[in-house]
Parts: C-alpha cells; structure tokens; sequence
C-alpha cells in the first residue's frame, strides 16, 4: 500500500530546431553569433568529409581501426564547441571530430588510428585524453580529472563521452555516483546512436530513457534531439558553466544515429537494421536541417559549402601526408615507453630485441 | 627510533609522505573518519583533511578510475583497496589503464599511483579477503608489485613506491601487520624497488621468499641448521615485478641448489617466472632442479583448513631434504 511518494523525477527533452530548420523552441536559440553558427556548420561539413574520406581511406587500408561518425555531427560538434580549451575531455573510440576541434592535430589522429605511439602523445596545451577503447572505462578517470580541478579550485570541467551501450556498464554508473557524491565538474555525455554494434538500444535496458540513469546518481539527466545542433549546444553550455560554477555534474543523453557501420572491421548493419530505420533517420540529418535555418537567416550559400569542402579535403590530404611521414615505431622504443627508468628485466630485454649484446 | 608494527611502520610512511609531498592523496573505503578497516590511515585525515584523505564510495573500479584521473592531472594518488581479493572489480582499471598510461599516450600521462592492499592467509577472514593474487600483475606489463615482510622493509618500500613515476601495486600481508615490532627509524629513508634482500646467509640451499612466507622459510631454515647442520641461504624478494634476478644467481652461484617458497597456488605465479629466469641465468650452476614449495591449485580455502593449505615451515623442510637429496 501506498503512503507518500518520497520523491519525484522528470526527464525534460530539448529540441530546438525541427527536421525541416524551423525554430520550436525559440527561448532555447543560444545566444551565439553569425560567425559561430557559420563556423558550427563549417565543422560539421568538415566531420561529415573527414568520414567520407576516413571511410575510403579505411578500406585502402591506409587508415587503422577506425569508426565511421555520420550522423552524429550535431551530437558531437554541438558538444564540444560549448566546452573551452582548458576543459579536458576523456573520450571513446567514435569521439575522434572532437578531439580535432579540442586542438588534437588530425596527423596524430591518423597515426592513433594505425597504432603509432606518437598519436596518443597528446600536444601540451591540448587538454583530453586519447580515445578510450574499453567501454566505459572512462567515466570513472573523469570523475578523477573532475576532482583534480575541484581540488586546485580551478574551473574547468571533465567532459567525458560514450555510447547507448556504455551506458550499461558498471562504470558508467560508478562515474556519476563518485562525480555526484563529491559534487565534481563533470559532464557525462551519452551519444545514443541506437546501437552498440549490432544491439539495440531497447535491449540495453529497460529504462524508458538514457538520461534518468543520472537520476540513480543523484544528477540531473537530459534528454536532447541529438541531431540538433543548436539543442545539443544549449544543454551541453547549461551543463558545462553549472560544472564550471560548482554546481556538479550532469549527464546528457543526445538521442542520434551513425548511419554506417560500427567499425570498418567488417560490421554489416543490413545484419541488425532495416532500410527503413535507416531513411527514418536520414529524414532527420543535422546537416540539412541547421543548412536550412542558416539559408533562412541569409548565413548560408553553395558557394561557401563548396569552399569548406575543399578545404576540409585539403586539411585532410595534408595531415596524412604528415602521418606518412613519421618515423616507424621500433621494439626497442616500445619497450622505453613501459616505465620512465627500465626496471633491470626490461633493459635485457631492450638489449635482446635491439639485436646488443646484453651485458 | 621506535619500535614499530608493520601497521604502524605504514601509517608513519603515509604521514611522512602527505607532509612531504602536497601531491599525495589517500584514499578508499573507510580510509577517512575511520582510518581504515585496519587502521593503516589512522589519525591522517584529521591531520591533513578531508581534502588529502577521504572515504569514497563503496565501488573498487571508481577508486581506481579515480586515482588514474587525479594522476593524469599530476596528482600522486595512494588509493587503498580494501582487500586484494575485491581487486578483480578493478581489474580493468589496472591492468587495462594504470599500467598502460605511459604506452598509450607515449608517455604523455603518466601514472604515479601506488595502489595498497591489505591480503594474505592464516588470519581467518571471509572468502576473497586472503588470496595471493600478485601472479596476475607479474603478467601484467607496465606496473611494480611491491611485497614487503618487516616493518623497516614496510615503510622504506612504501616511500619509494609513492615516489615511483609509475604505478605500484604495495601488498600488505594481514599476518604481518601486527605479529612483530621491529626498529624503524623515524626520519626519511627508501629502499630501492626491485632489490632483493638475503636476510640469513647459507651455502647449501638458496630459498627464495616474499611476504609472510619469508618468516615461514627462516623459521624452516634454524630448524634445518639444529637438525640436519645444513644451512639454507634465505632471500626476501621484496619485489616480485620486476624479480632481482642477480640476487638470486649470485645466491644460487655459491649453493647449486634452490627452492622457492610462495604462499599463491602453484602454477603460473610469481614462483614459475623466478624459475625460468634461473633457467635463463643459472642453470648450469645448478645441481638439482629448482622445486616449488606452495600450495595446490585451488583457490584459497578460506576457515576450516586454510592453516593446513598455507606452507609451513615442516613442508618447507621436507622440500629442502627433497631437494638436498636429488
């Protein structure tokens, strides 16, 4: 029998511009300039050639391991352009076009892809990690980054990213629950892209949302149309200057779809989703949609796509020539990055696979 | 001086290290108000605040996530894990991210944490308190596993894995903790990590040891002399990731012969990796094969026959007549 409720919960869902560019929402428009939203289209455009050419690139085999992002540009460009420089980011695999706009140069991200140790180097004066491969792994290490600004007093956020599936594992949930019970600057944000490979989303959980797992960790969750960019940008600038002002965390779930494969290591989505979900989507694209509210505003023309895609392809063929050009890694360089003085065993071990005598 | 336990001869080490280093920060389940289950951080947080040393949520790879998040960001953590047996909820943490930090950003990041936990047999605690799993990080590329057996070796190992620029697993035998006090100098000293110790010279046995089991081997190695007029040469290892091999071939150069004593089950541990350096290095030194003197492979029984699992000093005795005899 029921006696009093102890507390209640709503999950608010934030859409600012329709499929068609229209504004639904016109308290949400963030205030941002016409060179901004410009430059949030001239990025998308960017991730979306990056992909294309990634993709292609992918099945040359001159990239590594990569996986494809179209479709989620709004969820990722959004994001990031509401974070500042110094914020450090703690990414997954999939989270590569933010790193880039971070400050990541993109000839380390191609030799990240390939293996090369020089791509994890991350710059100094580039804040975030390299991409997380374990799912989830991440999202405890933010709370640790969270906790480091919080001791210093500096205001900055950890923003971390992962997936639907993420979402499900243990450190997900231990993440948040040690960002809210410390009261950390940390923004948890969920790309929802419907599947985790070949898994869909309602076998993830039974939860009617992503977003209220925040609600168990005592934060505040969100729900926001992910292929939006400025929805995405207005939640994501709400969380990060509530980190940023003491305020603690906060976890976003931006609903979103990849519209290729989970990887280019032989995933097939014709195995796990029809043709149909996928034009579904496709009718919602980020691209045209905040293409068309940018025309309606006089902000945006062919010509000027045209050039961004030319330059994103120059940028492109530029950071892999520079990827080319690095120098190869060697076993006896891999086995110096183990620990900052080689302990005994390694060092014979160094001398062995240098082709030295060992002393 | 001051005569110290192992537990005291910690906390002290802990002390030193906050006052000395700003960067060090101690933390887990029940380290804070209540100074940890075992007292190690007793009376630290009220000395250095709730900022330095504080309890956390109860979830082992949140504790470690954490402690690599603060590293990354140039704090030195000292986080706790309340039992070395609760360590596979942390597994990942570890072996998966700690230890590959400095690889995966090409030394970019680094992660100067030292990781304590209590573990070890013969105190009677529930399943998953006691097992030796310090095996599992001698496989594990990229971290130290730190065991000492006093307290002196305790609070000299511990300074130095604080102070390492990279990770540190630092187990604490619970046996140990208390059963002895030692004179353990108050001012500041380190003993270097992957350095053995021959703590009992002897020319007809070399017995290799780490942990509570290095007082189970020395007490094997009186009886032996009174009984038998043979004297086993006695190393502590102290480390068991990196393993000082030099120790052990000059040791086994003078004697010929050699046991190792491990309180971890049998196969694939810390014991086999001694031995196949020694094949590496001594094998022509040696005039009977290296045996093993451990428990079976089974997990660790914890209660009714854990005493008769764990090596004792008669089992170790009849592995150094076994070996003198072939």
């Amino acid at each position: 029998m029921l006696s009093q409720v102890v507390a209640r919960f709503e999950i608010p869902y934030v859409q600012v511009l329709d499929e068609n560019g229209n504004v639904v929402n016109p308290d949400l428009v963030p205030g941002l300039s016409d060179d901004d939203l410009r430059e949030l289209m001239k990025r998308m455009v960017f991730t979306r050639i990056w992909d294309q050419r990634a993709i292609r690139l992918s099945r040359q085999g001159r990239l590594g391991f990569y996986a494809p992002v179209s479709g989620q540009e709004a969820s990722m460009i959004g994001s990031e352009f509401a974070t500042k420089k110094e914020d450090f980011l703690l990414p997954g695999y999939r989270d590569i076009p933010q790193l880039y706009f971070h400050g990541y140069p993109l000839h380390q991200l191609f030799l990240y892809s390939r293996g090369h140790q020089l791509g994890g180097k991350v710059p100094e004066g580039v804040h975030c990690m390299v991409p997380q491969i374990i799912i989830g792994a991440q999202i405890v290490q933010a709370a640790g980054v969270g906790l480091a600004f919080k001791l210093r007093g500096e205001k900055r956020v950890a923003v971390t990213y992962t997936g639907d599936g993420g979402t499900s594992q243990g450190d997900f949930y231990e993440g948040m629950n040690f960002a809210g019970a410390m009261n950390l600057p940390v923004v948890f944000f969920v790309q929802n892209n419907q599947y985790a490979i070949s898994v869909p989303r309602e076998l993830q959980t039974r939860a009617q949302t992503l977003a209220q797992k925040a609600i168990a960790a005592g934060i505040p969750g969100v729900q926001v149309d992910g292929m939006d960019v400025l929805a995405v940008y207005h939640v994501m600038h709400e969380a990060v200057e509530r980190a940023r002002n003491g305020e603690g965390p906060t976890m976003i779930e931006a609903v979103t779809f990849r519209y290729g494969p989970h990887t280019m290591s032989g995933d097939d989505p014709t195995r796990y989703r029809t043709k149909d979900v996928q034009e579904e989507w496709e009718k919602k694209d980020p691209l045209i949609r905040f293409r068309k509210f940018l025309e309606e505003k006089g902000l945006w023309s062919e010509a000027e796509e045209q050039a961004d895609i030319e330059e994103a392809k120059e940028i492109v063929n530029n950071a892999l020539k520079e990827a080319d050009a690095a120098e190869k890694m060697t076993i006896p360089g891999l086995i110096d990055t183990m620990f900052e003085e080689l302990t005994p065993t390694l060092k014979r071990q160094r001398a062995e696979f240098a082709g030295e005598e060992a002393n | 001086m001051a005569q110290m336990t192992m537990i005291q001869a910690i906390t002290h080490a802990l002390d030193l290290e906050l006052a000395r280093d700003e960067r060090v920060l101690v933390f887990g389940e029940d380290v804070g108000k209540n100074g940890g289950v075992f007292r190690a951080t007793e009376g630290l947080q009220q000395k250095y605040g709730p900022n330095r040393v504080f309890d956390t949520p109860l979830a082992e790879s949140g504790i470690i996530g954490l402690a690599n998040g603060l590293a990354i960001q140039g704090f030195r953590p000292v986080p706790e894990i309340q039992f070395f047996g609760f360590v596979f909820e942390a597994f990942d943490q570890i072996a998966g991210q700690l230890a590959r930090t400095r690889y995966r950003t090409g030394g970019r990041y680094t992660a100067p944490v030292t990781i304590r936990s209590p573990f070890g047999g013969g105190v009677h605690t529930p399943e998953m308190h006691a097992d030796s799993l310090e095996g599992l990080f001698v496989q594990t590329p990229g971290i130290k596993v730190v065991i000492p057996s006093t307290p002196y070796d305790a609070k000299g190992l511990l300074l130095s894995a604080i102070r390492d620029p990279d990770p540190v697993i630092f187990l604490e035998h619970m046996k140990l903790y208390r059963s002895f006090r030692q004179e353990v100098p108050e001012d500041d000293y380190t003993i270097p990590l992957g350095v053995a110790n021959v703590v009992r010279e002897g020319k007809h046995v070399t017995v290799i040891a780490y942990g509570a089991m290095v007082h189970v081997a020395l007490k094997a190695a009186e009886q032996w002399s009174k009984e038998k007029g043979l004297e086993a040469e006695v190393i502590d290892l102290r480390t068991v990731n990196p393993i000082d091999i030099d120790t052990i071939v000059a040791s086994i150069k003078k004697t010929n012969r050699a046991i190792v004593v491990q309180e971890a089950q049998r196969s694939a541990g810390a014991a086999a990796e001694i031995i196949a350096q020694i094949n590496e290095n001594a094998i022509y030194y040696l005039e009977a094969p290296v045996l093993r003197a451990t428990p079976p492979d089974t997990v660790y029984p914890f209660g009714m026959i854990e005493d008769e699992w764990l090596p004792t000093p008669e089992y170790v005795l009849a592995t150094l007549d076994k070996v003198m005899s072939l």
